[in-house]
């Protein structure tokens, strides 16, 4: 005899111990600590701050604890908790010109004042297995320059500028405060200040697919890397008692000035033009596809025919945040047996209705 | 909700505000949703928050729901009709736990009902307010993908393009081949997705007592058909809409006015047909003794 | 017929230091086929997009005689009656036929959507409109289930007319609505065309770079060189007795058959 369905709420509870089990391993291993994935797995620690739009180590290391290592997951377990918190106010803008430098090159200038600092960067190892890396415990005697350099480091941006060689970047008429995308849904088409804040929370992967078909004629806008720069900001609040503005801290960020086709007419000399990206941490892939991306997206305002997808607003707006994509494809987990069943019995039906004069049921409802 | 424990009973846990949601996100989302009762069928946009649930997940109907649930209400949430599966004990625990109001599964008894995909066979009732899930809010939006132009198609009333998909059907399988999520007028003046629910359930959309709101928390938009409204299902002249019906009734409890799931029993092919809504079936089931 | 039934002042449309139209001035009546000729770069594409409120001109108005509203600023109405002029009283015929076809809907969808725009809800008497349509642009109407895919380029003309066709609108416009096909595909459709245009008493617009479309179709010429008219009068004496040294250049280089 046939008894409902029931149980859903023992399994869920099952699955949670379950998971919580999978989650922890082999309980003989020495269990992860938030420092250890902080320290050590700095990297994953930066992407998730990027995207989760909330910059705090810590807490970025317990979310890539919990979601045992899945970095999709723990970028949706700090943005829901970012949904929850306070909200004190909004920073001046940060100077990325008065950036303590750890790490600073440029591609556009064999040299050029402040110099071409390598810093950490795995661009010019070879990436062959460190099997001596097995074996904890082993102490790397760092070079002198440790810490980040406090040396002037004008933008290679500005020399460009002072020569006119590069677009101006002013704010628009009557300088207005930009919108907020984490507390009102995007509207097309969405200005630039409001596309800039999207690809700033973009899934990474998605966003170097779409900087790599710039590059591979699904529009081309002739790309160099006119900066790229790592080091520490300063954050500044201005609390309307006080009047002025107070240092709060500092935060390590990654940008990317890239240097694009020159655009001008019969009456306007010209110019290269801009794109730029910005992320938290060390994210030099992150930083440049967003400044690639930045730049196709400009293309209507540049007077640039749009064909390609890396230049469409719509669709790659809407499909960068990897929430919103996570959520959607997977949700194709939950029950559609309802919907199912309707298809299921259309299928039936027309395909009834091929074998042989069938009846079918109307009833107006 | 992931890897922490949870008791069997979810106790209210007072380190969340009431409904989860902050109170100024709350009182934004109710200013969207008062705006979409006063204009029938219409999207509002709305700053969507992310929630412990994903995206895709049914975060639009947590999201009215958290905004329109009073200390005093009785909460149903169901999906694909049934109180029981995995979707809908989640959501129904999570608001357990950031509310501590009343739950059910009786229809008659709620007060507010969260849905995923079915409207209750038991009619509802003045005062009721029922939250559907909806993953994809712009009924246009698998003809025409850009939102800017569905935005002028909506206010500018031009819906040829939906008719033109229609007669296709038509034209190719000899009937409308939409089964769910079929299009609906509201009011007479706006096209409206009524959430991938069988078309079956259309028609409890027109008239109804209760209040009826839609949430999409992936794609930000609410939107309303207040109680008493017109919501017509799309047809033409000549193919006027019709439901589905089953040959056979309930196997639990013998109706043959309610939608009916497919169950395989044996792996011959064996199958039978129980209702979707368990409250309904096992409400009858009762009563027939 | 004492007004007509389109009327451009002065339109005036510039590109950055390029003037691509310059004051330009025409009337137009109903009945009436107007064809604008010149060479690629001559302006007569962003007349036409001027006057068809595609584009808005920088100086000049554009006046369209409706049916029950008497005269109208085309450029000063609002985005919804425009758009609704575009789908009734008003035709455009693409040269690329798929950039006015929906190329992923039957051919019968094609012609019946405007009839659905407008509240046609009998799937017969669309389909049966849609049929007739498809017989009276010389088109196998057993084809009507066809998606434009499967067309020819000829066929989707017809079926492009067609589509425009169904609401009687009193105004088309046609830019470059042969080039592309084959000479004798042209010849049938120049033919089409013209029998239309005469049965329906259309009022056309017609911008073509071949002289032999414009004394087939036309009875009216407007000859542009950068971005100005240089010659206007009726087809037959223009291309006949041309008396500005372009339009003399522009008949003595058609290649006599």
């Amino acid at each position: 005899m046939y008894v409902a369905v029931k149980g859903g709420e023992r399994a869920i509870l099952n699955s949670y111990a379950l998971l919580g089990e999978a989650r922890r391993g082999d309980a003989t291993v020495p269990e992860l600590s938030i420092a250890q994935i902080r320290e050590q797995l700095r990297l994953s620690v930066d992407r998730v701050m990027t995207e989760g739009s909330v910059y705090d180590p810590d807490l970025a290391a317990l979310a890539i604890k919990q979601a045992a290592g899945d970095l999709v997951e723990a970028i949706f377990l700090l943005r829901a908790y970012r949904a929850t918190l306070p909200r004190l106010g909004y920073t001046l803008p940060i100077d990325t010109g008065a950036m303590r430098l750890w790490r600073r090159v440029s591609a556009t200038y064999k040299d050029l004042p402040g110099g071409q600092v390598l810093g950490p960067t795995y661009d010019y190892t070879q990436r062959l297995l460190d099997f001596k890396l097995e074996a904890e415990g082993q102490a790397v005697a760092a070079p002198e320059v440790a810490s980040p350099s406090n040396d002037p480091a004008p933008r290679v941006v500005d020399l460009l500028g002072d020569e006119g060689l590069l677009e101006a970047h002013l704010p628009p008429a009557g300088d207005p405060d930009p919108a907020d995308l984490t507390r009102e849904p995007v509207s097309f088409p969405a200005d630039r200040a409001t596309r800039l804040q999207n690809l700033a929370r973009g899934d990474e992967g998605f966003l170097l697919a779409m900087g790599y078909s710039t590059q591979r004629g699904y529009a081309n806008s002739h790309p160099f890397a006119g900066e790229i720069r790592y080091g520490l900001v300063e954050v500044e609040l201005q609390p309307e008692e006080l009047g002025f503005p107070i240092v709060i801290g500092e935060i390590a960020v990654t940008e990317c000035q890239m240097v694009n086709q020159f655009a001008g007419s019969k009456t306007e000399p010209p110019q290269f033009t801009r794109g730029y990206g910005l992320a938290f941490g060390h994210s030099e892939r992150k930083a440049m596809a967003m400044s690639l991306v930045d730049r196709a997206l400009r293309a209507t305002e540049l007077g640039e025919d749009v064909k390609a997808p890396a230049q469409m607003q719509e669709f790659v707006l809407s499909h960068s945040d990897n929430l919103e994509a996570s959520g959607f494809v997977q949700h194709l987990k939950l029950p559609h047996y309802v919907d199912f069943q309707a298809e299921l019995e259309l299928v039936r039906k027309m395909r009834a209705g091929m074998a042989g004069p069938g009846e079918t049921t109307k009833e107006a409802a | 909700m992931s890897a922490i424990d949870l008791p069997a009973v979810v106790e209210r846990d007072p380190n969340f505000n009431f409904g989860y949601l902050d109170e100024r996100t709350k009182r934004m989302i109710r200013r969207a949703i008062l705006k979409a009762v006063a204009i029938p069928g219409y999207q509002v946009p709305f700053g969507s928050r992310e929630m412990p649930l994903p995206y895709g997940w049914g975060t639009g109907g947590i999201q009215v729901t958290a905004s329109v649930i009073g200390p005093d209400d009785v909460l149903k949430v169901i999906d694909q009709g049934a109180d029981d599966t995995v979707n809908a004990v989640n959501i129904r625990r999570f608001f357990q736990r950031t509310t501590g109001v009343a739950t059910t599964e009786r229809t008659t008894d709620a007060t507010l009902i969260q849905t995923r995909h079915r409207i209750p066979e038991v009619p509802l009732v003045e005062g009721q307010v029922i939250v559907y899930q909806v993953p994809m809010p712009e009924p246009l939006q698998k003809l025409e993908p850009r939102e800017a132009e569905t935005r002028a198609m909506h206010g500018l009333a031009e819906y040829g393009l939906m008719h033109v998909k229609l007669y296709e059907d038509i034209a190719r399988y000899g009937h409308i081949a939409t089964t769910y999520d079929y299009p609906v007028m509201v009011d007479g003046r706006y096209l409206m997705a009524p959430s991938p629910i069988p078309k079956f359930d259309n028609p409890k959309m027109h008239m109804n007592p209760a209040l009826q709101l839609f949430g999409a928390g992936r794609e930000k938009r609410i939107y309303a058909v207040p109680p008493y409204t017109k919501v017509e299902s799309l047809a033409f002249d000549d193919h006027p809409f019709e439901v589905q019906r089953w040959e056979k009734p309930c196997e639990l409890c013998g109706s043959r006015e309610s939608f009916l799931d497919e169950v395989i029993t044996d792996d011959k092919g064996g199958r039978m047909f129980v209702c979707s809504d368990t409250d309904y079936c096992r409400s009858r089931s009762e009563s027939n003794g | 017929m004492d007004s007509p039934i389109l009327r451009a002042s002065g339109i005036t449309r510039t590109y950055g230091a390029r003037t691509a139209v310059d004051d330009v001035s025409f009337e137009l009546w109903p009945g009436e086929v107007l064809a604008v000729v010149g060479e690629s770069g001559s302006g007569k594409s962003t007349l036409l997009n001027c006057v068809s409120a595609r584009l808005k001109p920088d100086a000049g108005k554009v006046e369209f005689l409706t049916r029950h509203e008497g005269v109208v600023d085309v450029h000063a109405m609002s985005e919804a009656a425009r758009r609704l002029l575009a789908r009734t009283d008003w035709g455009y015929v693409h040269q690329n036929a798929a950039e006015g076809l929906r190329m992923d809907v039957s051919a019968g969808a094609n012609v019946g959507e405007r009839l659905m725009a407008l509240g046609e809800r009998h799937y017969g008497r669309i389909r049966s409109e849609a049929s007739d349509w498809l017989t009276r642009v010389e088109m196998d109407a057993g084809r009507i289930d066809e998606s434009p895919r499967n067309f020819s380029g000829g066929m989707r003309q017809r079926l492009q007319i067609a589509r425009n066709l169904v609401t009687r609108p009193r105004l088309v416009f046609m830019d470059e609505p042969t080039s592309g096909l084959d000479v004798s595909v042209q010849a049938k459709l120049l033919d089409l065309l013209r029998s239309l245009t005469r049965k329906y008493s259309l009022a056309a617009v017609l911008v073509t770079h071949d002289l032999a479309v414009a004394r087939l179709l036309a009875h009216r010429l407007m000859v542009m060189k950068a971005g100005r008219v240089v010659e206007t009068g009726l087809t037959d004496q223009v291309l006949d007795d041309p008396q500005h040294p372009y339009t003399q250049l522009l008949v003595s280089s058609v290649l006599q058959p």
